[in-house]
């Protein structure tokens, strides 16, 4: 089985940098991980693939720390034309790296921990053509076939579907791997495969900057957290607590 | 802003020091308390970081090591577990990098796949014994004595102050084969289970996670196939173990100095008093700026020394000063922290409480501070 997983390389959380005022996005200029939430994917890939099959990885930046989780290869792509590509533009490039692979799965986060839009990958699957199950709590493959517990307000949702397929998996459906000594050493001599869009033949025009189909117009500040409500007990506290949760509908 | 990095940085180090980083994080730092109330550390904490590589450096590929010593990233990796804020865990956890290094220099092949092996994969333990109840420092008049019976030696004596003592499965033990002085110790590794041996837990001040023991020999039949190295050889292996044994603990000590800074730091600039931050009084301004200074010499120091072991060199006595700088290092900041924290640091489970008891066992063990400057002094032909 080859299973393609999506990465990404986000800017730390803890340290994410300033915003561009001129292209209201993250300047990208400080230290780049990893995002976690792609790290479930990967791990889930490594043991649904366990020895027998290939996992690869597609990105639209350089990522060792994956190929060392234990990835087989990579598929880079890198064009100055991808700078500023919206959640489509992302999804087009994508799409047209995973189809280089043939898989037979396709995983990857629900979505970013930068830019959140969550859609590119049911974005990828459409354009591809596949079925593809969101939020994926446990992913299993047997004969042809993808079984996946779908994660849901109230619980989850068994779902089937046929390979090939797109899955999109939440935090913690699996624990995933740290990167080891030997597998650090081991990614510097694994293949990857670094295509420009000519290559996939993606028009510039259609991507970046140019190809946007939307517009960020404004950027603000997060409000300033308003005070609490603060319930003093006099007997009633935990009726009160429980009809302000239900107020929010959170229970 | 790009950062300036060192001249020792290396991509393929920092990504292994990043992983142990993570590891730190998640799986060490929230449990170091209790482990410390356990009084020992979860046996499977040695599968998990056997499978990150942590036990590796310095031993052959066919083991299971890493195929190459690399001191500074040894360094890095140390200083990273280190911010988890326990000395008892790396002492118990890496108790590995000093009983397996004598074998992996001296060990025949046989006795390299049936110790070292298990130990790097973290389906076994292996601690170093050496010191005796009758003396520590003056490790050319041990007393343990071995004596050659058919295919076996038959140990008697004690030995103490020994960490994972309590469950390592392999002891490299420095016994007396031969006569009086260096030229009559040698090395022999006797298996955990073996008849005669006794292990007594010891209650200690600091490195409270650390599995310390007395262990009884009384009859102790150890076949000669354990013997590491030449007989009477023992010594020099000693010796050669307690110089990267040395650098070891003064690259915790340091990172220790560094964690003692960022909890007094952090607690500075959040505590009130006098209407304004701790940190906004000069007194403790400038005790933090102490603090500072001396772990970044050392910091550059131990860096410099790291690095001249990966040249060939081998700094005997600077290593030995280094550790004496270290450590009185530790002692101050954790002082410092202690005092900028006040009560706050004296209440068990705070990480500066923990570090401030184990600064006497970093100043003590692997060759005291009076020892190093003994050592240091005659190295240099002071």
């Amino acid at each position: 089985m080859k299973v393609v997983v999506c990465v990404k390389q986000i800017p730390d959380p803890a340290d994410p940098g300033e915003i561009d005022p001129s292209t209201k996005t993250l300047k990208r200029d400080v230290k780049l991980i990893l995002d976690e939430s792609d790290s479930y994917g990967v791990e889930m890939a490594l043991q649904l693939v366990d020895g027998d099959g290939e996992v690869v990885l597609v990105s639209m930046a350089p990522n060792n720390e994956v190929l060392a989780m234990g990835a087989d290869s990579a598929i880079l792509v890198s064009d100055e034309a991808l700078a500023g590509s919206d959640a489509l533009g992302t999804a087009k490039v994508l799409a047209a790296a995973i189809k280089r692979a043939e898989p037979d799965l396709v995983l990857a986060a629900t979505e970013s921990s930068d830019g959140y839009t969550g859609t590119v990958p049911e974005q990828v699957a459409e354009l591809l053509g596949m079925p593809s199950v969101t939020f994926a709590k446990e992913v299993a493959v047997a004969d042809g076939t993808v079984a996946v517990k779908r994660q849901t307000e109230a619980g989850y949702d068994d779902v089937t579907c046929p390979l090939p397929c797109l899955v999109s998996v939440t935090a913690g459906v699996v624990e995933p791997r740290y990167p080891s000594f030997k597998g650090i050493m081991a990614a510097k001599s694994k293949p990857v495969d670094e295509v420009g869009i000519a290559d996939l033949g993606i028009d510039a025009g259609a991507v970046g900057w140019a190809g946007g189909g939307q517009e960020i117009v404004a950027i603000e500040p997060a409000p300033a957290r308003e005070a609490g409500e603060i319930v003093e007990d006099e007997g009633d506290a935990y009726e009160r607590i429980v009809s302000f949760l239900e107020e929010l509908k959170v229970i | 802003m790009a950062t300036v990095s060192s001249p020792y940085a290396d991509p393929d180090r920092e990504a292994f020091v990043d992983t142990v980083r993570q590891f730190t994080e998640r799986e060490l730092a929230p449990n170091v308390h209790q482990w410390d109330l356990d009084g020992e550390i979860p046996i499977h904490l040695y599968k998990e970081a056997a499978a990150i590589g942590i036990f590796g450096d310095g031993f052959e590929a066919a083991y299971g090591g890493h195929g190459q010593r690399d001191a500074l990233l040894r360094m890095g990796m140390l200083q990273a577990l280190a911010m988890a804020g326990s000395g008892g865990l790396i002492a118990s956890l890496l108790s590995n990098y000093i009983g397996l290094s004598p074998i992996q220099r001296f060990g025949t092949a046989e006795l390299k796949a049936r110790v070292i092996a298990p130990c790097l994969a973290g389906d076994a333990i292996s601690a170093l014994a050496i010191t005796e109840p009758g003396g520590g420092s003056d490790v050319a008049r041990i007393t343990t004595v071995a004596k050659r019976e058919g295919d076996d030696f038959v140990v008697n004596g004690s030995k103490t102050f020994i960490t994972s003592g309590m469950r390592a499965n392999f002891i490299t033990t420095a016994v007396r084969t031969g006569g009086e002085g260096p030229a009559g110790i040698s090395m022999l590794v006797v298996d955990g289970d073996s008849a005669g041996l006794g292990r007594t837990k010891l209650d200690k001040m600091g490195w409270l996670a650390s599995d310390t023991a007395t262990l009884y020999f009384d009859d102790v039949r150890v076949p000669a196939t354990n013997l590491v190295g030449e007989e009477g050889a023992g010594f020099s292996m000693i010796v050669n173990n307690f110089n990267a044994e040395r650098i070891d603990m003064a690259a915790q000590s340091i990172a220790f100095s560094r964690l003692c800074f960022d909890e007094a730091l952090a607690y500075a600039r959040d505590r009130q008093t006098f209407g304004k931050p701790l940190a906004h009084h000069q007194v403790i301004r400038h005790k933090l700026v102490e603090m500072d200074r001396t772990i970044r010499a050392n910091q550059a120091w131990c860096e410099l020394l790291s690095w001249r072991l990966n040249q060939g060199d081998d700094p005997v006595a600077e290593i030995a000063e280094l550790k004496v700088a270290a450590t009185l290092g530790f002692e101050f900041c954790a002082r410092e922290a202690a005092q900028i924290l006040g009560g706050a640091s004296y209440l068990r489970g705070d990480t500066v409480e923990r570090l401030y008891r184990e600064v006497r066992v970093q100043a003590i063990g692997g060759g005291s501070e009076e020892i190093m400057r003994d050592l240091a002094s005659r190295q240099l032909g002071i």
